[in-house]
């Protein structure tokens, strides 16, 4: 009984809001009113943030290893920019309810297949499908522009009033809520028993099937919501950049989006914010002075982080606050 | 009709010697995620690094091509010791994930070290006279590098599968692939038997970088670009199988060029569209074990 009312003591400690997790949100209201010259980088690294958040649903959590997460991110993209181009339908919130819907779709019908296999076959199939899909954009030109983009992409003010201006101010705070209320949903997911359940099915599957969990259901319906959040960062993209090309859906998008969650830490929602901002915003002073410099740091910080932190930044942290604590006792 | 066996002819050719291409970058890869599960990701940078030592020993030294090819062959191969011993051993109990993104890492550092060096564009070389233009095969003219490039493939083939399948070393190594636990515990050395297998794998990679160069160019983005397809190729093959190399190599290499000559826009559709099929139906590759 004591077992008992320890662990469900130490699930409802881990769901309670703890004070440091209003730092990311006030250094983004922070960087709107000292850093005006950032808010378009901002506006791109949260939306970045969405879209590792969303991988971190099914990598960090459920334990599903993609090479393909970009399928979902170019399907919201390119459904919200087309609805927009070809239909004139420009209105923004259902614009981005359109590209969530579009990359959950997807999500439903490539997850139904994808997640029957495991290990280097899951890992080449989520490849392929991505790169698949991008093959599909680059041939069937007269929708999706190919590889000149898509253009002709003209989204309503929102409410009707706020225009993306020039130094995108209005879309960094739109892209900031859009955000917040996506990690409100996580958070809520993660911290419910099919979070917990996703978790055991990561750390112990056969266990899961013997206790009756419906895993590959689980699974499905993670995969599902994760391709749903991904396709909303699309949309995102789309409205914010008024353009889309093939590059939504490369082989170098979904790597990146690996990176940036590895190196903030996988399966704590946070990690998605660290990796992303530090990553982007490296990357944005670096790569001015020289690309080159660049990648070959970015490639050593990457070997760094495998050989000796596993727990990318976040939990390099707590590996030292626990180091800490049990100093000072 | 004639027109047609003749463009039939030429995209049969040309896929053979792309596949050749493509088999002899991916057994090394085959074998390194067969025998040891790893997932090297920076197996198309070796292969880039190799290309770009066969250019530099050309055109800064002077060097014939073949002997290039073979230092190349060798530079790589040494190179690799070291890596596998200090680096990739170290990740050999961790899971894909860690394993990709380690592999990743030091394909950027590669590209980014190369492109410091050499630049961003791809380099040229100047072939040796006897492969340049067609050779005559008895049976008709065909261009010359190609016809080198699947003569190289084919004794490469015969040396491979000669030591796989005849002698000892190659008798250890499909038992290590098979079932490693039981190959140690018979008195095999399964780690020395890897960095032998894993430096000749690197090896065989650079020469496939070096005779790329004519075929499909090179560049330093080359370790990215091709790593995809050097993947599937190993994906469908089945993991640690020489035969299912060669099998894959030769279906993507045929179809990816009959993909590019009937429909140039679909570009690569075809060999996914295939790779995925395939993968559906065989998740372990046409030749893998389940």
């Amino acid at each position: 009984m004591s077992d008992l009312s320890s662990t469900e003591h130490h699930l409802r400690r881990a769901e309670r809001w703890h004070p440091a997790e209003a730092l990311p949100w006030l250094a983004a209201i922070a960087v709107f009113f000292l850093l005006p010259d950032y808010t378009v980088l901002g506006t791109q690294i949260m939306i970045m943030i969405l879209f590792a958040l969303s991988l971190d649903l099914i990598l960090g959590y459920a334990g599903i290893v993609t090479l393909g997460h970009a399928a979902y991110f170019g399907a919201g993209a390119y459904a919200t920019g087309m609805v927009s181009a070809h239909l004139g339908w420009g209105e923004p919130f259902s614009g981005l309810l359109i590209g969530g819907a579009a990359g959950a779709l997807l999500g439903l019908v490539s997850g139904a297949v994808l997640l029957r296999y495991h290990g280097l076959t899951l890992l080449m199939l989520t490849l392929a499908t991505a790169i698949l899909l991008q093959e599909l954009a680059n041939a069937t030109e007269v929708w999706t522009g190919g590889f000149d983009g898509l253009t002709g992409i003209s989204i309503e003010p929102l409410f009707g009033v706020f225009e993306n201006d020039l130094f995108g101010r209005n879309y960094y705070l739109y892209v900031l809520g859009v955000l917040f209320v996506a990690f409100l949903l996580c958070r809520r997911l993660v911290h419910s028993p099919f979070g917990r359940t996703l978790v055991g099915i990561r750390e112990n599957v056969a266990r899961m099937h013997a206790i009756g969990t419906p895993v590959y259901a689980r699974l499905l319906l993670a995969y599902v919501i994760s391709a749903g959040l991904a396709g909303v960062a699309g949309a995102l993209f789309a409205q914010s950049n008024a353009y889309v090309t093939l590059d939504v859906l490369s082989f170098a998008r979904s790597g990146a989006v690996l990176i940036f969650l590895i190196l903030g830490g996988t399966g704590k929602l946070y990690g998605a914010f660290i990796g992303t901002s530090v990553y982007l915003i490296l990357e944005d002073e670096l790569a001015k002075l020289s690309p080159e410099f660049w990648e070959f740091g970015l490639g050593l910080v990457l070997v760094l982080v495998v050989l000796f932190f596993r727990r990318g930044v976040l939990g390099a942290f707590e590996d030292l606050a626990a180091k800490l604590r049990t100093g000072r006792s | 009709m004639e027109q047609f066996a003749k463009a039939l002819v030429s995209i049969l050719f040309d896929g053979i010697a792309y596949a050749m291409l493509l088999f002899i970058i991916s057994v090394g890869l085959s074998i390194t995620m067969g025998l040891m599960g790893f997932v090297n990701l920076a197996h198309g940078a070796f292969a880039m690094a190799g290309g770009y030592i066969v250019v530099a020993l050309m055109n800064q030294l002077g060097m014939p091509f073949l002997p290039s090819l073979a230092v190349s062959f060798l530079a790589i191969a040494i190179v690799s010791i070291p890596m596998e011993r200090y680096v990739y051993s170290r990740l050999y109990s961790a899971g894909e994930l860690d394993q990709v993104l380690l592999s990743i890492g030091l394909v950027f550092m590669t590209i980014a070290a190369v492109t410091f060096v050499f630049g961003p564009n791809p380099p040229s070389i100047e072939m040796p006279g006897f492969l340049k233009g067609q050779w005559n095969l008895g049976f008709g003219l065909f261009p010359a590098y190609r016809s080198f490039t699947i003569l190289v493939g084919a004794v490469l083939i015969a040396v491979l599968w000669f030591v796989f399948e005849k002698t000892l070393i190659g008798a250890r190594i499909r038992a290590a692939v098979d079932n490693r636990a039981m190959a140690q515990s018979v008195g095999i050395d399964v780690d020395k038997l890897f960095v032998a297998t894993f430096a000749v794998g690197s090896g065989l990679a650079a020469i496939g970088g070096g005779l790329a160069i004519e075929i499909v160019g090179m560049a330093p983005t080359f370790a990215i670009y091709y790593l995809v397809y050097f993947l599937i190729v190993v994906a469908v093959g089945g993991l640690g199988s020489t035969a299912g190399v060669f099998l894959a190599a030769l279906i993507l290499g045929i179809i990816d060029t009959a993909g590019k000559y009937y429909w140039p826009d679909g570009g690569a559709f075809f060999i996914y569209l295939i790779t995925i099929a395939i993968l559906l139906v065989k998740p372990a590759g046409l030749f893998g074990r389940e």
